[in-house]
């Protein structure tokens, strides 16, 4: 196992701000404690319902924001994060360990630190329409990452960024055009030309295909696997349409209220789930097959605000095997399966 | 054979840019029966929201209706009605009331200066007039021969002139009196328990579509309540004068997938309750299996293909309909991808508007455009494959 991405105790919580002196009065915890690890040439796919935090964990994990708590290891190896753990238990040489984690704990990086990283991990923003500039052209959009992380200038910029075109199917020819000049799927693919101009190693994408039409959808899936294929690329995929996470991704996370409640491979999660929350969450997707109309659970209530969680399981005021237990402690992840991990005092 | 509710004959829909004109329906023909589910899937552009509006008469400016008719068989009284003959003002009330809409983002089809109950009551205030001014007079009458003592006295004079104002609307909602009195300040006063009884309506059909605490949610803003709430009150709306047909615009794709389950398990409800049909306009085939009886699928203005549901997706035969359900993402299933991009609306191809992108494509399908035909029970298909 060679574990790319390693997200440990993750916290990321937003103050709001509130008074006459604009101090904090809460904390929206988008996310609250999340531990995941991706291999290198893994395709994740985290899922949940909006505001559970799957956006955060991303922008986060590529640095766009700084956690609040938790430590992020990229490409760390596992004798330095061995190193860390026991000097953080035994407590002493404060001194050591803030060095360490200065060094490896991406979440403790800044300034070019942070820049020569986000050479190797890239995001695709979810919605084509408002994460390209409408005034600059095509050709300046994919360079942009090349003259900010000043891989290549001049001609040899401009042969790459054909090459670029070239890889996600789109023509030289549209060089010279903006933005509105193209559909939706081009949109993201010129989204996607700009996150792989830096050849990283690691892509985060936030819902790629949620503003596409179906046809479309499958092209760019299909497009992401054949260049994952490619360029030995790992993928963090946050989608909340199940179908698309059991079709295309190699491990599974559901996500609830900024936890992970639920971890495996997709045909566990989806065929055997033992959350109550992924059961309901499977059930409650239309499948197109007339067939199987029957037997869905519709879950009661709505998503909690973040802002005020419910105290214990986040999920037991929708929960149907909720108890005395769940509404006191929160659970942890905890092994049910081969490589299957339930957050869940009473799993299925 | 059940009876049509709505017949739509040639339709056509152009809309008239500085690029040129866009033909979005292009010589429609659709039926919608009494008491069905109908869904209308395609993908962006191909004219299944304008359909929807068209029926509404409500297609924006610089689009135009250019040709056709959309006969409308009014199941109490009136007949059948060609829409696009009759005056706005009829229209004006057959829109909300005989024939209602659910618009696509409930955060945008409510008016965010106005409470939930505020906006609902509306179309009672202007549909139900004379069932109002009834039941205000009811309650004028009830207060009038239960009053007693010194303050009751004092108002009984205007219980009365009251009484004698809802029982005019009650007959007649257009009757003077109570119309010139609304424009007169103080006076207007006279006719607030109108307005009473339509909130109270208004609390009955939140509770209608599960609303919990439906009270506090009608005296509540939109930005205050969640979206699912908000999908529930625009349906709410939609509902509140018991409609014949129901137009549902997407209604579930800004919404997470368990509120989804939620609001299909409405829909399923309300039209078990109340016999309504519904025209369910969606791109998400997955939703349309799940709600629909009969399927109709668009492609760039035209039909492509109508059926029921299980033999639109056990059966489908027209090359476009095979194409978008491979391209629904299914476990264990290779992704088959559409090859080329949705007709230019500008320059539509001729002929068949699928044909650059149809394996099957023959030279026929070059000139002429395919005409709708019945290849099984209730089964029609616009190709030349059959």
């Amino acid at each position: 196992m060679n574990i790319l991405v390693d997200i440990r105790g993750l916290k990321k919580y937003f103050p709001i701000r509130g008074g006459v002196f604009g101090r904090p009065v809460g904390m929206v915890k988008a996310v609250d404690g999340v531990s995941l690890a991706v291999e290198r040439g893994q395709w994740l796919g985290l899922v949940g319902e909006s505001g559970c935090g799957k956006t955060t964990l991303a922008k986060t994990v590529v640095r766009l924001w700084k956690p609040t708590s938790g430590h992020i290891y990229f490409d760390v190896p596992d004798a330095v994060k061995a190193e860390i753990e026991a000097s953080e238990a035994s407590g002493n040489n404060s001194g050591k360990l803030a060095s360490l984690l200065k060094e490896n704990d991406l979440g403790t990086f800044s300034g070019a630190r942070v820049r020569l990283f986000r050479r190797r991990a890239q995001l695709v923003h979810q919605d084509p329409f408002t994460s390209l500039d409408p005034r600059m052209k095509l050709k300046n959009i994919v360079a942009e990452p090349l003259t900010i992380h000043k891989v290549l200038s001049g001609d040899a910029q401009e042969t790459a960024v054909k090459e670029l075109l070239g890889t996600v199917g789109l023509s030289a020819g549209q060089l010279e055009r903006y933005p509105h000049q193209f559909s939706g799927g081009q949109r993201q693919r010129i989204a996607i030309a700009r996150a792989l101009a830096t050849k990283p190693e690691f892509i985060a994408f936030d819902e790629p295909t949620s503003a596409l039409d179906v046809s479309v959808q499958a092209q760019i899936l299909n497009l992401l696997k054949d260049l994952k294929k490619d360029f030995g690329l790992t993928y963090l995929y946050i989608t909340h349409e199940l179908l698309i996470a059991e079709s295309v991704c190699d491990y599974i996370a559901v996500m609830y209220l900024g936890k992970v409640v639920e971890m495996g491979r997709p045909e566990e999660v989806f065929h055997t789930p033992r959350h109550p929350y992924s059961q309901s969450l499977v059930s409650a997707t239309p499948v197109p097959d007339p067939k199987r109309r029957v037997g869905r659970i519709v879950l009661p209530g709505e998503v909690p605000s973040p802002a005020n969680p419910p105290p214990g399981c986040a999920f037991h005021p929708r929960c149907s095997r909720a108890s005395e237990q769940c509404r006191e402690f929160g659970p942890e992840l905890k092994l049910v399966g081969d490589d299957h991990y339930v957050a869940c005092f009473h799993p299925l | 054979m059940q009876q049509d509710l709505i017949r739509i004959r040639d339709l056509s829909v152009r809309f008239y840019t500085y690029e040129g004109v866009v033909h979005a329906i292009d010589d429609l023909d659709l039926d919608i029966r009494q008491g069905e589910t109908l869904g209308i899937v395609g993908e962006t552009g191909s004219g299944k929201t304008m359909t929807a509006l068209a029926i509404l008469r409500l297609i924006p400016y610089p689009g135009k209706i250019e040709s056709g008719s959309i006969v409308f068989f009014d199941r109490d009284g009136g007949g059948e009605l060609d829409l696009l003959k009759l005056s706005e003002d009829k229209m004006r009330s057959i829109r909300g009331n005989k024939i209602s809409m659910v618009f696509q983002e409930p955060g945008a089809a409510l008016n965010p200066v106005y409470t939930i109950g505020d906006q609902i009551s509306e179309v009672y205030l202007l549909h139900r007039r004379q069932e109002l001014g009834h039941r205000a007079k009811q309650r004028v009458d009830s207060l009038l021969s239960d009053g007693s003592g010194f303050a009751s006295a004092l108002r009984r004079p205007f219980w009365r002139w009251q009484s004698r104002l809802y029982d005019k609307i009650a007959q007649d909602s257009h009757s003077v009196e109570p119309r010139f009195l609304s424009h007169v300040p103080l006076f207007r006063r006279l006719l607030r328990r109108l307005r009473d009884e339509a909130k109270l309506l208004t609390v009955d059909m939140l509770k209608n579509v599960e609303i919990p605490d439906p009270a506090r949610v009608a005296a509540q803003y939109p930005h205050q309540i969640s979206g699912g709430m908000k999908q529930r009150a625009v349906i709410a709306m939609a509902l509140a004068c018991s409609p014949e047909l129901l137009i549902a615009d997407e209604p579930t794709t800004s919404l997470d997938v368990t509120i989804q389950a939620q609001m299909l398990e409405l829909f399923r409800r309300i039209k078990a309750d109340r016999g309504a049909s519904v025209v369910f306009v969606t791109h998400n085939l997955g939703v349309a299996s799940e709600v629909c009886d009969r399927l109709t699928v668009m492609y760039a203005g035209r039909l492509c293909e109508v059926a029921s549901v299980e033999d639109m997706f056990l059966h489908p035969s027209h090359p476009y309909t095979k194409a978008l359900l491979d391209a629904v993402p299914i476990p264990g299933k290779e992704l088959q991808t559409i090859p080329g991009a949705l007709a230019d609306a500008l320059n539509p191809p001729p002929g068949c508007r699928f044909h650059p992108r149809c394996p099957s494509a023959m030279p026929m399908c070059q000139r002429e455009r395919p005409k709708l035909k019945e290849i099984g029970k209730d089964h029609m298909v616009a190709c030349y494959l059959f």
